[in-house]
């Protein structure tokens, strides 16, 4: 059962990141990776949220959204190759803001939607 | 190697716009408009590109959901205590970064162009199976806890061994495949 649900989160949240990176990406320019980066701080907040309110939902509700919606609408791989990508551009500057950019926004946006989260 | 991915090539039908299939683009961003005969009937093609399009979620959709799943089992076999190092989130996003180091290698230099491949296993296997919101999250249980070092030794061992994951598959799948190492600036994108 639990598997499932995991599966049919996932099998939503995939396609869901791929169509949002798609639709910023086509209104940015520049070699940033926007799509990516704006995707990982929107799972962010909702995965935030979703624990900071975890005691007051059920837990399939949890595993439904959290481990398997967002846990497949975000991704550290791409995260990852785009910032290596950029890198091996050359394109230092990109790629730092990138990694830290996501790291420090991605952390601070979780910790602010737990805190709504728990106080829900 | 090449027999898992025959399914892709099976996909390949005869349900594509009139034009020869095989010379058409196979980025999904740029439709077989271009390729098409003048006379060829726009509204079938048009009906065609938006098929392909729902075959390409149906892909990533198909691949996510595995990918989660992987990703969610691994989870459960390596059981981390709150304010403990997340090993298991920390194990599968290493790997999915080595993972997708050697994928983009072979499908953007290596394997013959499919419109099925990355978006299966890039973006839907790997996105799946990586997560960056429950690694954000978890940095933020671990400061709560008070376990800053931890937190810290998370954040940088999951940047830089990731990045490092993604280069070292890079350079796996440039050596396996006889290509340069080292792209230089001048490289595809510019």
């Amino acid at each position: 059962m639990t598997v499932l649900l995991v599966l049919l989160g996932g099998a939503v949240g995939a396609p869901s990141r791929y169509l949002i990176d798609r639709y910023v990406q086509r209104r940015r320019d520049g070699v940033f990776p926007w799509g990516t980066f704006t995707v990982n701080l929107i799972g962010c907040l909702i995965l935030g949220l979703l624990t900071g309110s975890a005691h007051t939902l059920p837990a399939h509700v949890v595993t439904l959204l959290g481990t398997g919606f967002c846990g497949a609408l975000t991704t550290f791989s791409t995260f990852g190759f785009e910032t290596v990508r950029l890198l091996e551009d050359g394109s230092f500057r990109e790629a730092g803001l990138n990694a830290v950019g996501g790291l420090i926004l991605g952390t601070a946006i979780a910790a602010l939607g737990y805190a709504v989260g728990a106080a829900l | 190697m090449a027999a898992r991915f025959s399914k892709d090539s099976a996909d390949r039908r005869t349900d594509e716009p009139p034009a020869d299939p095989d010379l058409l683009p196979v980025d999904p961003d740029t439709g077989p408009i271009d390729g098409t005969a003048p006379d060829a009937d726009v509204f079938a093609v048009r009906a065609g590109r938006r098929d392909r399009q729902w075959r390409v979620l149906a892909a990533i959709s198909l691949g996510g959901g595995l990918g989660s799943v992987a990703r969610y089992l691994i989870s459960q076999a390596l059981h981390v205590s709150p304010g403990r190092f997340p090993w298991a989130t920390f194990t599968i996003n290493l790997s999915g970064c080595l993972a997708i180091g050697l994928l983009m290698v072979l499908v953007l230099d290596v394997w013959p162009p499919n419109r099925y491949v990355r978006p299966f296993f890039g973006v839907g296997v790997l996105g799946g199976y990586t997560t960056f919101s429950t690694f954000a999250v978890e940095l933020r249980t671990l400061a709560a806890h008070g376990s800053w070092g931890i937190a810290a030794a998370y954040a940088l061992g999951s940047l830089l061994g990731g990045f490092a994951a993604v280069w070292c598959g890079m350079t796996l799948a440039r050596l396996i495949a006889g290509l340069p190492v080292l792209r230089g600036r001048e490289g595809r994108r510019g």
